[in-house]
């Protein structure tokens, strides 16, 4: 078991004739995932990774011919919002979307807009979903993952590779690795993938990597204390940032909350997270709370 | 991206959204054609000189001045524009004052607060208002958070009439200063969400002596990544407002921001350079800047960071942290040799390689002619970095 994909997920790449898209499709076809094909508004009738799969001008058209559960998105920031919709609109069961530097205000829409479906969004701006021997949706690169019984969740791309190659020193895996994006507004957040997690028979513990600003991490951990029967190992990274640096006052206000790393590593502590202190600790303290 | 005052003034002007007027200045010489144009085309006795500079708490620093009469405001100005200002948000090194706006004194009957800004766990815009105008918002929010009264905006339908009545009613306004309260909140959104701001603040807006709503202050920031939809925003941009090193970087697209220690650090990905900036204090160092180098690292990413973390003369040594992903990590080693044989590096340099290829890399490091201590581990690497900064 892991969660959200598998080696049955039927994916499509939106994107896929850019060559960043081109790239990674190949990328993930060679990891092993089912890629089934690609869409580009103008360009169906194409074909895509050296003939292998099918293009298509839209989402719809790529779902009822490909029978695809799954889109991974490529496409440039100033378009990308309305793909991700596209995607939502068609029935896609799971988007992620790969995409840095899509306007805010446009994916506080893309928000509203997908809660209305019933997709579930990853990303934007992350480097999505990796379930070890079985499916690569992103662009995790396959060797630092090895199959296991951990969960790893994490704002950031290359330090879910840095947990991930520790769980190896230890000798652990991971069930499934998913990077969320660091941007202000996401689509699938902390507290959802801890649900996934728990409901995962798989899973037996869940490593959750955050960052200063915002508050997901605290309401993920306030979650978890009366929800999740799994150990969580948290860490937050920025302890040395500079305050102020990323948003105004403003937005702390409206959260109300504090949003520093000491802050945010408080609470979780105070919500049962096994909180780690150093950024190379991360592994050691999974192995030896797996060990009690 | 930040904005000054003036500029902020600006666009709500655009927005048809009254404002405390004035004209803004570079130069002393042109001091005096500016007062007498406020008193001119404004009908201005008395004047505020204020700073422009991209920071709060302009008043408490000496850098907002009353005066009463054209000769206190020309020797206002003389004070403050060239002045170093400090205030709560510059840091003790303050910032240079390079420009004042003379603005039209107003008569002050009431003092409000209004600002939109992201409500981030919401996932939607929160329009705030209090009746505690002019005051530092941390300070109440604190203090008396039932005085911040809140609206949060349903994606996609703006500030609806309703809301708009609703803030003016909560801050206690009647007849013809609510009725500008209702259209101003409204304009304020719309610039708010057309401008792709992050955040739009009126600290204070007043109700003047003869009824009339204005804003006397106002901040913006922008969403960096929609800044390509508005070049008329984009042009505003400050340059001598933000770090010359800091400009310096982005131009390479590296995102860099200046820290006050002596290690320096070159790493992919922000989450982890902002924990290797952890670990560097952990282990008793401390980090000289943020540098994200992105996920393609090359030889030109790794000599424009060496350029910009040793433009800084705290810096006593260097650690690089790479994960290489889908960049394979004999080739960043290649790189950081040419790099460091070709700037002739006078700083200890610390590598710390992990992901694809890294055991081949590690033997580049360690057959190459140039001084790289290698490192074996996140925490090996941060150690060895902080040792060699302290000897």
């Amino acid at each position: 078991m892991s969660i959200l994909v598998n080696k049955d997920s039927r994916i499509i790449v939106q994107g896929i004739t850019g060559s960043e898209g081109s790239f990674h499709a190949s990328q993930c076809q060679e990891y092993g995932g089912n890629v089934v094909g690609g869409v580009t508004p103008g360009k169906g009738g194409q074909t895509a990774l050296d003939g292998a799969v099918p293009v298509f001008n839209s989402c719809q058209e790529a779902r009822e011919a490909t029978g695809a559960n799954v889109s991974l998105i490529f496409v440039p920031p100033p378009f990308a919002a309305d793909a991700i919709m596209e995607a939502a609109a068609a029935g896609i069961e799971l988007i992620v979307c790969i995409t840095e530097g899509i306007p805010i205000a446009q994916m506080v829409e893309v928000k509203a807009f997908v809660e209305t479906t019933r997709s579930r969004f990853i990303g934007p701006n992350c480097p999505g979903i990796l379930t070890p021997d079985e499916a690569k949706v992103g662009i995790m690169p396959g060797f630092i993952a090895k199959k296991g019984t951990v969960g790893l969740i994490s704002k950031s791309g290359t330090l879910t590779y840095e947990a991930a190659h520790q769980l190896g020193v230890e000798g652990l895996g991971q069930s499934t690795c998913i990077g969320i994006g660091g941007d202000p507004i996401i689509g699938t957040t902390m507290l959802d993938l801890l649900q996934l997690f728990e409901a995962d028979p798989e899973t037996e513990a869940i490593i959750m990597i955050g960052e200063i600003g915002g508050s997901m991490e605290i309401e993920a951990a306030q979650y978890a204390k009366d929800h999740v029967s799994k150990p969580v190992i948290g860490f937050i990274a920025g302890q040395t940032a500079p305050p102020g640096r990323r948003m105004g006052h403003a937005g702390a206000i409206v959260s109300g909350a504090d949003e520093s790393a000491a802050a945010k590593k408080k609470l979780m502590a105070e919500c049962g997270i096994i909180v780690v202190e150093s950024p190379a600790e991360i592994g050691r303290t999974v192995k030896t709370t797996l060990n009690k | 991206m930040k904005i000054h005052e003036y500029q902020a003034k600006e666009l709500l002007k655009a927005y048809d959204i009254p404002i405390q007027d004035g004209v803004t200045i570079e130069d002393l010489s042109q001091a005096e054609a500016a007062v007498d144009q406020v008193s001119k085309e404004l009908g201005a006795e008395q004047y505020v000189i204020k700073a422009q500079v991209h920071a709060g708490g302009r008043g408490k620093g000496g850098g907002v001045k009353f005066s009463t009469s054209r000769e206190s405001a020309l020797e206002n100005i003389q004070n403050i524009l060239g002045m170093t200002l400090v205030t709560h948000q510059t840091g003790a090194e303050g910032r240079l004052v390079k420009k004042v706006t003379v603005a039209e004194a107003l008569d002050i009957k009431q003092e409000f607060y209004a600002a939109i800004t992201l409500d981030r766990s919401r996932g939607q815009d929160v329009f705030m208002v209090s009746s505690e105008g002019g005051m530092e918002i941390e300070e109440v929010a604190k203090t008396s958070p039932e005085k911040i009264i809140k609206v949060a905006i349903v994606p996609g339908f703006g500030l609806r009439p309703f809301q708009a009545r609703n803030l003016a009613r909560a801050l206690g306004l009647e007849g013809a200063a609510a009725k500008q309260a209702i259209s101003m909140f409204q304009k304020l959104y719309e610039l708010y969400r057309e401008l792709d701001c992050s955040i739009v603040e009126i600290n204070p807006l007043i109700v003047t002596e003869q009824g009339n709503l204005v804003a006397l202050d106002a901040k913006m920031n922008f969403d960096d990544n929609a800044l390509y939809l508005h070049a008329n925003v984009a042009e505003m941009r400050d340059l001598d407002e933000e770090d010359p090193a800091e400009v310096e970087a982005g131009k390479y697209n590296l995102n860099y921001i200046k820290l006050d220690g002596t290690v320096g650090c070159m790493v992919n990905g922000a989450g982890l350079a902002m924990s290797t900036m952890d670990i560097i204090m952990q282990v008793g160092g401390s980090p000289a800047n943020f540098l994200d180098v992105g996920g393609g690292a090359n030889v030109e990413t790794v000599k424009n960071g060496f350029r910009i973390i040793l433009s800084d003369e705290n810096v006593k040594a260097v650690l690089i942290n790479i994960f290489g992903g889908i960049v394979r990590c004999d080739r960043i080693a290649n790189g950081i040799i040419e790099a460091v044989k070709e700037l002739d590096l006078s700083v200890p340099v610390v590598v710390r390689l992990e992901g694809t290829n890294a055991d081949v890399a590690k033997g580049i490091l360690a057959n190459s002619d140039v001084a790289i201590i290698s490192a074996n581990s996140f925490e090996d690497a941060a150690q060895k970095v902080v040792e060699a900064a302290k000897s």
